[in-house]
């Protein structure tokens, strides 16, 4: 990644006031480094100073009562924000050393790089299988044999590949929310991305699709660098190797999963972990 | 349950059952009128719809032949038939939608996805309202005055420009309505590939909304295959068989205004019988519109 410096020296200096109690000894090296990011919609500011690795091939869960700016972290990353004007960021956010919030950078290029799952499942009204085929067809020109191939490929990667390869040719608007649900995230990996942000996905799933999108996530987290932003402590508890606590658009605590829910340094975690707020 | 009742009602002033009950004899008796009233106005409306269908069904059934729609107009007496206006009505409606479709589907993608709520936005909504509801002989008296004058006479062509004048506000409207009934997230998921907003307009976002922009097109095509006033200065209508769409070119509605209002028993026949084929035609486009509707949702 190029900016390992920044991070031990950032480490070290544990920001004012406390901020980033980062252990850093079970976390990889970050493939997205957000530095001093400041995002507001319109005035309002809803994200202050925030500093935040995300470890290569690993899950940051980010955790907070509504409100807090954790969804608004993750529209920055892929520069969602940008669809709509009066919304804007500054600091920086580093992929490959590249500043992504830079005005010549090519938002689909990027997009095809840090995919996207949203809360509700979100299949286009197409088959199954264009589902898939749309957004590979965005970015590379592939035959019809590459093409089914890839499109298995990224079933197979969301566990749901053995429900509907027998229907790959029926409307996907008729699968349940679980299977859209991972219809949307096979979408999301097809294109072949570096970084997933999942937001909120299983929120509007019941317990046995939630678990499965859970596996799913440990599954994908060997190929892929993963935020998440739920609402749900045990569901970061399970998946995330580093935990984000954020409170009111600032970034309180951020540390390895373990040590967040065992021993988080800051009064406020605490609090909102052990249910006192939030 | 009537504990909690009890107890919050022992506070509150006592209640005079004979009070309450004239009250609640005064609200039936209020309900009971304005539901007569309701079903009154109903019943009127129904009626009034069935005797004209029935009128309708009545002569134009017993004017109808296989004659009607393989002959072309001839002189009173002489057997002739509706082909030509029926053609004529086919051919401008066709280019009518064809030329207004397009024009009114971009229209309105361009409220929805692209100006939204900006003041152009805001005026060309205000315009393409306003040219819903303008009377039609004025789009009739337009087209006259742009196509028929400077190029120095009536035609199909002027006629079905008038009727694509009509259909675009139309599309727009509904293009409009069904492209902001999508969640954004959705335009988010397409987005969230790398998608353009192009492609996500045309692709994704025109796809799912097909089933509502193409019950809007129906209703358009409805609306104006029998409209008489936005032909009367444009296509004039023909009593001979003319395909030709730069000469004045007969349609149904035409040849129902000058037939009713003739004194030839066979010719206010036929105009019973182009009558009730618009309207079994205008019947049939509302049923598509309306399962094409039904069966995406």
């Amino acid at each position: 990644m190029g900016d390992s410096m920044t991070q031990t020296t950032r480490t070290d200096a544990a920001g004012p006031g406390g901020l980033r109690a980062r252990s850093g000894a079970a976390l990889n090296e970050a493939r997205i480094a957000v530095r001093e990011l400041d995002f507001y919609y319109g005035a309002h500011k809803a994200l202050k100073n925030i500093n935040l690795d995300l470890p290569d091939r690993q899950v940051t869960g980010m955790i907070g009562p509504s409100g807090c700016g954790k969804s608004t972290l993750l529209r920055v990353l892929n520069r969602m924000y940008s669809l709509y004007p009066g919304q804007r960021a500054t600091g920086q956010v580093l992929l490959d050393g590249q500043n992504l919030l830079d005005v010549g950078v090519d938002l689909n290029a990027l997009r095809a790089r840090v995919g996207m799952v949203f809360q509700k499942p979100t299949p286009f009204p197409m088959t199954i299988y264009e589902n898939i085929a749309f957004g590979i067809r965005l970015h590379e020109r592939l035959s019809k044999a590459q093409m089914d191939e890839r499109v298995e490929w990224a079933l197979t990667r969301a566990a749901i590949w053995g429900e509907v390869k027998d229907r790959l040719n029926s409307n996907a608007m008729g699968l349940s929310g679980g299977q859209q649900q991972r219809l949307c995230i096979a979408r999301t990996i097809a294109v072949r991305p570096e970084v997933i942000l999942l937001d909120e996905p299983t929120s509007a799933l019941d317990p046995i699709s939630t678990l499965k999108i859970e596996e799913l996530i440990d599954e994908l987290k060997r190929d892929f660098t993963i935020a998440i932003v739920t609402h749900n402590m045990q569901q970061a508890a399970r998946c995330a190797d580093q935990v984000a606590f954020f409170y009111l658009g600032e970034l309180v605590e951020v540390a390895p999963a373990e040590q967040m829910f065992t021993a988080p340094t800051q009064k406020r975690t605490q609090e909102y972990i052990t249910g006192r707020f939030g | 349950m009537s504990a909690t009742t009890m107890s919050h009602a022992a506070g509150a002033p006592a209640k005079d059952p004979k009070v309450a009950a004239a009250l609640g004899r005064r609200r039936r008796a209020v309900a009971m009128g304005v539901k007569a009233a309701c079903y009154a106005a109903t019943a009127i409306g129904l009626l009034l719809l069935l005797s004209i269908l029935g009128t309708l069904f009545w002569n134009g059934f017993s004017a109808i032949s296989l004659n009607v729609f393989t002959t072309v107009t001839k002189p009173p007496g002489s057997n002739g038939g509706l082909l030509n206006p029926i053609i004529g009505s086919l051919i401008q409606t066709a280019i009518g939608t064809v030329i207004g479709t397009p024009i009114g589907l971009l229209v309105g993608t361009y409220l929805a996805e692209y100006a939204k709520n900006s003041p152009l936005a805001n005026t060309v909504r205000f315009v393409s309202d306003i040219l819903l509801s303008a009377p039609s002989i004025l789009i009739g008296l337009f087209v006259y005055q742009i196509l028929v004058v400077p190029f120095g006479g009536f035609s199909g062509w002027a006629g079905s420009v008038a009727l694509a004048v009509i259909v675009i506000p139309i599309v727009v409207r509904t293009t409009e309505d069904m492209l902001r009934l999508l969640p954004d997230t959705l335009r988010e998921a397409v987005i969230g590939l790398g998608a353009p907003k192009w492609k996500m307009i045309t692709l994704v976002c025109w796809r799912a909304a097909a089933s509502g922009i193409m019950t809007g097109v129906l209703l358009a095509i409805a609306r104006v295959a029998g409209e008489t006033a936005p032909l009367l200065f444009t296509s004039l209508g023909n009593l001979n068989w003319s395909l030709n769409l730069s000469a004045p070119m007969s349609s149904l509605p035409i040849t129902i205004f000058a037939y009713a209002g003739s004194p030839y028993e066979d010719w206010i026949a036929l105009a019973w019988a182009g009558a009730l084929i618009i309207t079994l035609g205008v019947l049939g486009l509302n049923i598509i519109a309306r399962l094409a509707l039904r069966g995406r949702k």
